[in-house]
């Protein structure tokens, strides 16, 4: 086909857009774009921001529930968690960036979560993160870990909102981009919530924060582009954060908030200005006028095209109340921050730029918003993969405690305190359980109540049956909660994949939703918040799917917290929930047979809500000292954390590797006192629970009876140095 | 009972130990902008945790140029007692208030975790407890040096208010977190009415977080 407009074809192109995208353009404006235009078409129709690949499939996600205040859509989701009180919470990607340039990339990946959360009136208490390296054998990924770490740390440590949790996992598929994922969850009064919508015709458009500069322009694009050998080139592409800046802007908006002041505010994160201004117009279904010239400038001589597609951080965006002006601007000149009043709210429902007194962009808001690109992409899914059975005869016993050892020394399944004390993770004195639990949990300052957080996803899990490890990430979040005594209320997700114009990778995507869907519906555990990173590629070669999951939930009295650790000698150990014996797809098989094989686990949801249920009235009559969830690893993994992190020993009744190392879904161990057992038996036998008897806490030891035995602070040895030996 | 908590652009511990004052003294102290020039009155003045003016420069210098620290200097030299916690012993440091530097950590990396410590001077108010508290450190730049001759000087002057040791009190290699020498953990001034340590008590008054043995620091000034 002939290119028949006067804009060059390869300028088009190289702004990411197809050419049928770019007819729909023209055909939108009934003339050709400008530069300045076809740069902000160019941000807001790419992947990452316009989800014009994913948004048919997310509108799948359940996103309501009794709790729900504020679902998807928004800068971030909104729950209440009672006396007025709500919790705000978001988790979005930074893989991009974070590949090449790991500790900006990490930071202003926290930054950027972190203004959307305070963007909506909630003082941000807590950070997290899932982070996803290539095979630690890899030349690059000692650099990337260390580089992400210091990263996430170097902001989230000096804006003083305490990092109290994650996950991180080492596969070969991230090679070439890793995965960077922050979580920020904040505290908000339910009658105070910002939005982003415009409103009022005339009212002042405001920009406050940081100086724009040249740094970031067409980040969102680069982020939706798959990376080939000369990724590294890309490096002006990624922002450079200001954690101090950025702790201003919080301190200033919250203060602005409590005066009646705000009709709306978004912050500038992707595609920056752009995006920032024609969302508050959407959504408010007006026009916005803009004078360029007005933007505080960090270079001279920016030109519309760079001030529209700059994304440089710390920065917010406003729609103030008429005459209110001067009182902000006295807020925002008491933190030392820009304050300008760069344009109007109009009734045109056009996104007009002036600058220098000349028109550089008139475009209709619907044209950018609702004729944006959507895409049903055409999709196949695999077979998941098949059972696969261990040759008993092949496995002598007596291996099981070295297996054990190799499994808890292996980056995959080992301790993360080198990660986690890198990063201030009790600034604000609310964190009641640190990280290295199963969720963290962050007190409601100046309240007896707290919220427990997780995040988690199995790749290999969602690889291998995208329908069982969708359903699995969601599922393992909300078991995390329910171990630590909190009643799980919802969930953000971050929905990381390869290029969803392969087939197969779509396909992916579609199964990895549909099991999300089924876990979130069956657990009432709705979807409040997400993001969307797919083309996750580097030489066409794509990711695992990577749904990460961030599980909120409620603890209303802070007495109730669980933590893994065994807490007393002469208690008893039980498993809650069967022990089947599923091998496939285990920890167990790649670590120590080096084989990633055999199917996934399947879940059993009315098993799982059955068995948390029993979990949650355990933990509400006092009766468990210390509970865990059986994750990846198994059974016997499980058991060390308990016993590492208590520093008490215990002792197993003995049994084979597929019982000890086989990954069964829905399950916990719990430690009970020995006067509660006959109570919890019968709770367990009336609600017809599986519950088992494994073992007793003792001193100092893991033993296994009839196999062997190690002891506990040579486990914790073990366990403790493989980050610190990887990293020296 | 009043007490003042210096609030620089970039402090994040302020509201903490404000927190642990009022717990600890039943009254809730003020807040002091950095732009303020002068202090009223005051039993106990805090400068705070955190990152002031994104610890730009050297950690505390921009800090110790600010508008408030005259005042604060002031005060330190009329005998008011005056405690730098993390960020603030570093503040205090680049006014000269106390002696020596804080330099990189050992790791070159943030670390945040409980340690112990114990005092090591009971002749000021803050050290006059004789026990090993726990309570947490978080920071990158916390390892305490000091010239021959200054080391020798705090000695003398019995300057050195805590060492990093072991839960058993024990202070060797392995519980000093962070290099600093002689496992100084924090010193005193002179008249031993300005304390700085990096170690934050604020985080451990209160045994929900962990520990409440911080307390011990406040109480002599507080109750």
């Amino acid at each position: 086909m002939d290119w028949s407009y006067n804009i060059e074809k390869s300028l088009v192109e190289s702004h990411g857009l197809k050419i049928d995208e770019f007819d729909s353009i023209v055909q939108g404006l009934g003339r050709e774009p400008n530069l300045t235009e076809l740069g902000i078409f160019s941000a807001m129709w790419n992947e990452h921001c316009s989800y014009k690949s994913s948004k048919y499939w997310l509108k799948k996600l359940p996103t309501s529930g009794d709790r729900v205040v504020q679902g998807p859509g928004e800068n971030a989701g909104v729950i209440d968690i009672d006396d007025g009180d709500v919790a705000v919470f978001k988790m979005e990607s930074h893989n991009h960036p974070s590949y090449i340039e790991p500790y900006q990339g990490a930071a202003t990946g926290v930054g950027g979560i972190l203004r959307d959360v305070f963007t909506m009136g909630a003082r941000p208490i807590a950070n997290l993160n899932a982070l996803r390296f290539g095979d630690s054998t890899h030349p690059k990924t000692k650099h990337l870990l260390t580089g992400v770490v210091e990263g996430i740390g170097g902001y989230g440590n000096c804006i003083g909102i305490p990092t109290v949790g994650g996950e991180v996992n080492f596969h070969s598929s991230y090679n070439g981009n890793i995965l960077v994922n922050a979580m920020t969850v904040g505290i908000a009064k339910k009658d105070k919530i910002f939005y982003s919508a415009a409103a009022g015709i005339g009212n002042p458009v405001v920009y406050v924060g940081s100086k724009t500069g040249r740094d970031g322009i067409h980040g969102a694009t680069m982020a939706s582009a798959e990376f080939d050998d000369d990724s590294e080139d890309k490096k002006p592409t990624v922002q450079v954060g200001d954690p101090f800046t950025e702790k201003l802007l919080l301190e200033a908006c919250l203060e602005l908030m409590k005066e009646k002041a705000i009709i709306a505010i978004q912050d500038m994160g992707a595609a920056g200005l752009t995006s920032s201004s024609i969302e508050m117009a959407s959504k408010g279904n007006v026009g916005l006028e803009i004078d360029l010239t007005k933007v505080p400038m960090r270079a001279s001589n920016m030109t519309a095209y760079e001030l529209m597609l700059s994304e440089s951080q710390e920065r917010m965006l406003m729609v103030l109340e008429p005459g209110k002006e001067d009182m902000a601007r006295n807020i925002f000149k008491k933190w030392d921050l820009e304050f300008e009043i760069i344009g109007r709210v109009t009734d045109t429902k056009n996104l007009v730029l002036n600058m220098h007194g000349k028109e550089e962009a008139c475009i209709p808001i619907n044209i950018l918003v609702e004729d944006a690109p959507e895409y049903q992409r055409e999709y196949t899914v695999r077979d998941p993969a098949a059972e696969y059975h261990l040759d008993k005869a092949s496995l002598n016993n007596k291996t099981i405690i070295d297996d054990l050892v190799k499994m808890i020394s292996h980056p995959n399944l080992c301790s993360r305190r080198w990660i986690w004390e890198q990063y201030d993770h009790m600034v604000m004195t609310d964190t009641l359980v640190r990280p290295g639990s199963d969720a963290a949990v962050v007190r409601v300052h100046g309240t007896n109540k707290a919220i427990a957080l997780s995040t988690d996803c199995s790749p290999t899990y969602c690889k291998h049956n995208s329908f069982e490890g969708g359903k699995h990430a969601v599922v393992e979040t909300w078991r995390n909660l329910i171990a630590s005594g909190a009643e799980p209320i919802a969930i953000t997700d971050c929905m990381n994949f390869g290029n969803p114009e392969k087939p197969e990778i779509m396909g992916e995507f579609v199964e990895c939703i549909r099991g999300m869907t089924e876990a979130c519906s069956v657990l009432s555990y709705p979807v409040v918040s997400g993001n969307v990173s797919l083309y996750n590629e580097t030489n066409g070669e794509g990711i695992y799917p990577t749904p990460a999951i961030g599980g909120v939930g409620l603890i209303k009295d802070i007495k109730k917290i669980k933590t893994l650790a065994l807490k007393e000698l002469n208690s008893k150990i039980y498993t809650i929930g069967k022990n089947e014996g599923h091998i496939g797809n285990t920890q167990f098989l790649s670590i120590i047979l080096n084989k990633e094989i055999g199917s996934t686990p399947t879940i059993n949801l009315s098993e799982e809500l059955k068995n948390g249920r029993f979990i949650l009235e355990l933990v509400n009559q006092d009766l468990i000292l210390s509970s865990h969830d059986i994750g990846e690893g198994g059974l016997l993994v499980a058991v060390a954390e308990m016993a590492m992190s208590g520093e008490i020993g215990a002792s197993i009744n003995t049994n084979d590797h597929t019982y000890f190392f086989s990954e069964d879904q829905s399950r916990y161990l719990i430690e009970v006192s020995p006067n509660n057992e006959g109570k919890i038996n019968q709770m367990a036998l009336d609600s017809n629970i599986a519950i088992e008897l494994i073992g007793e806490t003792i001193k100092d030891d893991l033993i296994i009876t009839d196999i062997g035995q190690i002891s506990v602070q040579n486990l914790k040895l073990k366990s403790e140095s493989w980050f610190p030996n990887f990293t020296k | 009972m009043k007490s003042h908590v210096i609030v620089f652009p970039g402090s994040n511990c302020d509201r903490d130990v404000a927190v642990a004052i009022k717990n600890i003294s039943g009254s809730t102290p003020d807040m002091v902008w950095h732009k303020n020039t002068s202090i009223q009155e005051s039993d106990l003045i805090v400068v705070p945790g955190g990152f002031s003016y994104g610890d730009y420069l050297r950690c505390g210098a921009i800090a110790s140029t600010s508008p408030v620290i005259n005042e604060v200097i002031n005060k330190a030299k009329a005998g008011v007692p005056v405690i730098g916690i993390c960020n603030g012993f570093q503040i205090l440091i680049e006014t000269s208030l106390l002696d020596g530097a804080l330099i990189r950590n050992k790791t070159l990396s943030f670390i945040c975790k409980d340690v112990y410590i114990k005092p090591e001077n009971s002749s000021s108010i803050f050290t006059e407890y004789n026990s090993v508290a726990k309570m947490p450190i978080a920071h990158n730049e916390g390892n305490y040096f000091a010239s021959d001759d200054t080391l020798k000087k705090i000695k003398d002057h019995d300057q050195i208010a805590f060492k990093y040791c072991d839960a058993d009190g024990l202070v060797n290699e392995e519980s000093n977190p962070n290099g600093s020498l002689d496992n100084i953990a924090g010193i005193l001034n002179d008249r031993k009415n300005v304390l700085g340590l990096m170690p934050h008590p604020e985080r451990a008054a209160e045994i929900t977080l962990g520990s409440d043995q911080g307390k011990n620091i406040f109480e002599g000034v507080l109750r």
